[in-house]
């Protein structure tokens, strides 16, 4: 029994990180965007296409973490895109989002044509289980480097909101637009700026996917990861410290086929493949009724209203 | 008398400001003194509103000038007039809902610090408001605030920027007579004290006699009259408000109708508000033909909630409602088959399309009974004299029935709902808030009407936050406090006090509705 279940567990858990990890700096970056009072669902394009940028920004200088700038920087650019274009009177944030997410996806797959053969140095993992014996143990071990940053980012998002003035203007913009201009502060710039830092977030999610795990470039990679994490930030509540524990939960969710397949499982390899699709479904109908609004939702967005 | 230190002279000579061809503001010229407080009166559409946005800055006068202390100032923004120590607290509520009260004090301020270092500015904050008359939990939330702690917390933000004149438009609408005594009075000994001039925007008598030390009178536009209240009386102020002699009297005769049984039954009632917490706590109320229940309370204690789940806009967690005996669900057809007809608050909003025309707004409940419609197809020309005959007998002022029912004024589209909902057979009328931000003979009117209503036997259910309306109409009067009725009253003789006092402080434990006779009310 102890020959499956551990092993399974241990999988769970390395998966839980390594899935995980993309979700967690796309939902991250949608938690600052609509902090602020908007919805970026183009944050899915922000996803293929910063995986696009990493690497070919990787592949071309030949240093990973170059990619990873790239990533972010080409995040924040197409965040932007959404952010000046909300602006504007008569937008509507998810009809723009959608848009963006298309524009995104297509950039990618027209820019990223000559990446799909080549190999692309990849982010060298961070080996906690090295001490260990077992092999399923430091596999399970071996760490996206990145993903330290994310935990490091929630906790800053999480102090930034709560005690600077950067982030209770964010807030203040996402809860009440007539306060905030009644204080004189730029409604649209501050968006605007939140939706693009949230974009530079989201593009290391991208950056993980394609230099750390799978750690290539096609044109499936992402899969409506980005799509599930924005699903995440209402499971969160809105709360940085909540997207860290709902990305592992999702990323420990979608690791379980594979898991379960290393022990020989296979029997219904594509069912567990589709849970975390089935958790997000699940987890819109039990977190949203007609009959209430939502606790903790920022007051401005336009779901809301 | 000595010069108080802190509070501010303001004079105004001939201020003026148009809009268009409007002249909402014309040659006005009123003078406030340091430490007092100075009441402005007038209807709706005054000015009284747009004055107070030239004294802050958010409209540039077009002619006049403004002399605060003795020196003439222009105020090019906001910002300019809160430099001058200028503060406003306006009538809708600029709290941020979601940010807690510590927060948004903090907010106010408009000079956050890069950092927050939250357990000093915590004890700067607790020390402030112990200075000040009004206590409030610095952890809460305005979304879990009551109107009136809302106000205090507008209030308290204005007090934090210690502004030496504080201009408050209408503070009081959303309070219990207990709750406007206290904050009107704290504000005053503010004044007295010298730490700051108030000017008060309202339309309540009561308060300008009570609270003010010199009243200014605005009737369209122009100054009408200042006076010390020592000087004035109720009536000298409503003649000058309105331009003629008026008192509170009915539009027409309240007939005597035979006692009738209950056309609405709501029994025990339960409903959730937006967010899911109890909004309808076990609210019951009858309604019998031929007259008027008034709803009396302070604005977020359920009347929205009942009306959602009277007209099938709200699920119904437990209770019933019955109308004629038969158990109602505000469907379409049941509707139609018991003649219920309503005047929802915010009527552009829950009770018409806006981008349809007024005359097809005034077809909804109709359009296709056989009448308007044959095989499917409607008859425009039925529907166009339908709205032709509505909009003549309702006096509705539009450029015809084509027109896009959201150009109206507010008057006019409650006319509308109203020609719309009477037109026909009319059993039970559900009314919510129907002369909110009306005029004086758009309000007038839609009384008649709802008493022609009642005299015609029709069983008039109407909420409203205004209590005066509510003595002027209703026969009878039930309270609402925290969704159930904690005393229900004859009109007629109802004393305010006991009703101010039933819409505010009642504890946890309710005791059952008090069922006053009409004795005990004369004693």
């Amino acid at each position: 029994m102890n020959d499956i279940v551990l092993p399974v567990l241990w999988a769970v858990l390395g998966g839980a990180i390594r899935v995980g990890t993309p979700f967690l700096f796309v939902s991250l970056g949608e938690c600052l965007t609509e902090q602020s009072g908007r919805i970026n669902l183009g944050l899915e394009g922000v996803l293929v296409l910063s995986s696009m940028a990493a690497f070919g920004g990787a592949y071309l200088s030949g240093s990973p973490w170059i990619g990873v700038m790239a990533a972010m920087l080409a995040g924040a650019l197409l965040a932007g895109v959404h952010g000046v274009l909300c602006g504007l009177r008569r937008v509507n944030d998810i009809a723009m989002g959608i848009a963006v997410m298309m524009l995104g996806t297509g950039l990618a797959f027209y820019l990223g044509k000559p990446l799909i053969q080549p190999q692309a140095p990849t982010l060298a993992p961070i080996m906690l289980g090295s001490t260990s014996s077992s092999a399923q143990l430091q596999a399970a071990l071996s760490i996206n480097p990145l993903f330290p940053l994310g935990v490091l980012i929630a906790l800053a998002l999480a102090w930034l909101l709560a005690n600077t003035r950067w982030g209770l203007i964010v807030r203040m913009v996402g809860d009440s637009a007539d306060a905030a201009r009644a204080q004189g502060l730029s409604v649209n710039r501050v968006r605007t700026l939140a939706t693009m830092a949230g974009g530079a977030i989201a593009g290391l999610g991208g950056a993980s996917l394609s230099l750390f795990y799978p750690g290539s470039w096609n044109e499936l990679l992402s899969s409506g990861q980005g799509l599930i994490a924005i699903a995440l930030v209402i499971f969160a509540r809105w709360r940085p410290l909540a997207c860290l524990w709902a990305s592992l939960l999702f990323g420990g969710a979608g690791a379980l086929g594979p898991a379960l397949q290393s022990v020989g499982i296979n029997g219904a390899y594509y069912l567990f493949n589709a849970v975390p699709y089935a958790l997000t479904l699940l987890i819109l109908v039990l977190a949203c009724t007609p009959y209430r609004r939502l606790q903790g939702a920022p007051s401005e967005l336009s779901v809301q209203r | 008398m000595s010069l108080p230190a802190n509070a501010m002279r303001l004079e105004t000579i001939g201020l003026t400001k148009r809009f268009g061809d409007f002249v909402a503001l014309d040659g006005v010229s009123i003078k406030v003194q340091p430490g007092t407080v100075h009441a402005l009166l007038g209807e709706n559409g005054a000015g009284k509103s747009t004055l107070v946005k030239c004294l802050s800055g958010y409209h540039a006068a077009d002619a006049g000038a403004l002399i605060l202390d003795q020196r003439e100032q222009t105020l090019a923004s906001p910002t300019d007039a809160r430099r001058l120590g200028i503060g406003m607290v306006y009538q809708h509520f600029t709290v941020v809902p979601g940010m807690t009260v510590a927060e948004n004090l903090l907010l106010a301020t408009g000079e956050l610090p890069g950092i927050v270092r939250w357990p000093r500015v915590r004890a700067e904050l607790a020390a402030f408001m112990q200075s000040t008359p009004f206590q409030l939990d610095l952890d809460a939330r305005p979304v879990d605030l009551s109107a009136g702690q809302k106000q205090k917390l507008e209030i308290l933000k204005q007090m934090r920027l210690r502004p030496r004149l504080l201009i408050l438009d209408e503070p009081t609408s959303v309070l219990t007579p207990q709750e406007a005594d206290e904050v009107l009075g704290a504000l005053r000994s503010r004044a007295h004290a010298g730490e700051c001039s108030i000017i008060l925007i309202t339309h309540k008598f009561r308060e300008v006699l009570a609270y003010a030390d010199e009243v200014s009178v605005l009737r369209r536009g122009l100054h009408v009259a200042s006076a010390p209240v020592s000087t004035v009386t109720q009536a000298s102020l409503a003649q000058q408000m309105v331009g003629e002699a008026v008192s509170a009297t009915l539009p027409i005769e309240r007939q005597a109708t035979p006692a009738a049984p209950a056309r609405l039954v709501i029994h025990d009632l339960h409903a959730h508000g937006d967010r899911g917490t109890p909004a309808l706590q076990g609210f019951s109320l009858d309604v019998a033909a031929g007259e008027i229940v008034g709803v009396a309370g302070v604005s977020g204690n359920g009347q929205r909630e009942l009306m959602q789940a009277l007209t099938g806009q709200r699920r119904i967690l437990e209770g019933s409602i019955h109308v004629a005996g038969t158990p109602f669900r505000g469907t379409r057809t049941q509707n139609r088959e018991l003649a219920v007809r309503s005047l929802p608050e915010e009527p552009l909003l829950n009770a018409c399309v806006p981008e349809m025309s007024l005359a097809d707004n005034l077809s909804l409940r109709t359009f296709d009974e056989p009448a308007f419609a044959h095989l499917g197809w409607r008859k425009p020309g039925a529907l166009r004299s339908l709205a032709a005959t509505a909009i003549a007998a309702f006096g509705v002022r539009t450029r015809g029935p084509d027109e896009a029912i959201r150009q109206l004024s507010g008057g006019n589209i409650q006319r509308v709902v109203l020609a719309r909902e009477l037109s026909g057979r009319a059993d039970l009328l559900l009314v919510s808030n129907p002369t909110f931000g009306l005029d004086f003979a758009a309000t007038r009117d839609i009384h008649r009407r709802l008493l022609e209503a009642r005299n015609a036997g029709c069983a008039v259910l109407l909420i409203s936050e205004d209590l005066d309306e509510l003595m002027l109409l209703a026969d009878r009067i039930a309270v609402i406090s925290a969704g159930r009725v904690v005393l229900t009253c004859p009109a007629a003789g109802a004393d305010r006090q006991a009703l101010g006092a039933a819409m505010g402080g009642i504890p946890h434990d309710y005791p059952p509705p008090v069922q006053l006779s009409e004795t005990e009310i004369a004693a």
